[in-house]
């Protein structure tokens, strides 16, 4: 098993742990170095999610969004969850694509849910709402039933049509 | 010797002939995009037989269609699409919403999904259910062709003076409320404690 808590002090991060997941929370500055170690020395080959959190009004959150990046080392079935934290405005992380080509997807699911950049992502466009949707939805400060964007379609009547 | 044409020769409205010729062959369209079209496909298989009534032939093509089924849930990036393909179908065409969610969005009262397909499009029968059975869709489309034979016109006449969007407009009473932020549950008058005594 991996010694996640030497790992920890390298960058400057700490660790948690519920069950057996085994998480590693490390400042969004290290992160990239995070996850080339990870994948470089570790050898967690395998990018399985990333996802984001929104922390907003959340009992004893500093930070807005958690990012988590769900890592697989496919050699030795082990599993470890990565994790970082992001702030307003205009937050942002740098990309994986080049360690993972796997994010690509991933990463624009987390730009069009909750609006956090990657700079350095080669095509960041939203993947799941439609292009000319302003919002990110999945945003706490977003409300459940929109802002009256579904509503906003043309009518076509029997007779016109 | 009678008169050989008084049995072979019967008289009838065109709009009648029409209208026995096209409710008999209904061709549906199925938008099928949720779980709802899981039951569109059993009620056109074998088991409960939608040929029986004469609307076996689905084409996935809306030009050759004139029932559109709108089975499931349809959602801001698909209404375009639900759109275009009724404006493809040639006329005269019909159009019947099945299940809960084509007719009113039903659970899913979220910011993506369309609260009832009426609101956009012209609908002529809503199935209720989630998923309708088998057995209510043949009813509707039983109905349809009720529709059909009883208002249809060869020239299309009775869809003329449809000039208003079926289903409700939107922001609405409750579209307001939904806009800001809603009840919570337990304050609802079905939660509270019945009145005793009241009668
Ligand atoms: S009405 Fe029910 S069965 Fe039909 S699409 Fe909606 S959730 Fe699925």
């Amino acid at each position: 098993m991996l010694d996640l808590a030497a790992i920890a002090i390298r960058f400057q991060g700490s660790t948690s742990e519920f069950r057996s997941n085994r998480r590693l929370i490390v400042p969004a500055e290290r992160l990239l170095e995070t996850l080339k170690a990870m994948k470089s020395e570790f050898g967690f080959d395998m990018l399985v999610d990333i996802t984001a959190v929104d922390y907003l009004e959340y009992e004893g959150a500093t930070d807005r969004f958690g990012v988590v990046y769900c890592l697989l080392n496919t050699g030795s079935g082990e599993r470890v969850i990565v994790k970082t934290h992001v702030n307003d405005p205009d937050p942002s992380l740098p990309s994986v694509y080049e360690l993972w080509w796997g994010a690509d997807w991933m990463e624009r699911e987390v730009y069009d849910m909750f609006g956090i950049r990657f700079p350095g992502h080669p095509d960041l466009r939203r993947i799941l709402m439609p292009d000319e949707f302003t919002a990110y939805p999945l945003r706490k400060d977003y409300p459940l039933k929109g802002r009256g964007e579904r509503h906003n379609f043309p009518v076509i009547t029997r007779a016109e049509s | 010797m009678s008169n050989p044409l008084s049995d072979n020769v019967f008289l009838t409205q065109l709009d009648a002939a029409a209208n026995w010729a096209r409710k008999n062959s209904l061709w549906p369209m199925p938008f099928a995009t949720a779980c709802c079209g899981i039951e569109l496909m059993a009620t056109a298989s074998s088991r409960f037989d939608l040929a029986r009534f004469g609307a076996e032939v689905m084409r996935f093509s809306p030009r050759q269609c004139d029932l559109m089924i709108v089975a499931g849930r349809v959602v801001m990036k698909m209404l375009p699409v639900l759109q275009r393909i009724w404006l493809q179908m040639p006329e005269p065409k019909w159009c019947i919403s099945m299940g809960a969610c084509a007719c009113t969005g039903g659970v899913f009262d979220t910011y993506a999904v369309v609260q009832g397909v009426d609101r956009f499009i012209p609908v002529d029968l809503y199935v209720p259910g989630c998923p309708p059975r088998p057995e209510q869709l043949i009813a509707a489309l039983i109905e349809m062709q009720k529709i059909v034979q009883t208002t249809g016109t060869v020239t299309g006449r009775e869809f003329r003076d449809r000039t208003r969007a079926t289903g409700p407009v939107p922001l609405e009473l409750d579209e307001i409320r939904r806009s800001r932020e809603a009840t919570f549950v337990d304050q609802l008058e079905i939660f509270q404690p019945p009145k005793i005594g009241a009668n």
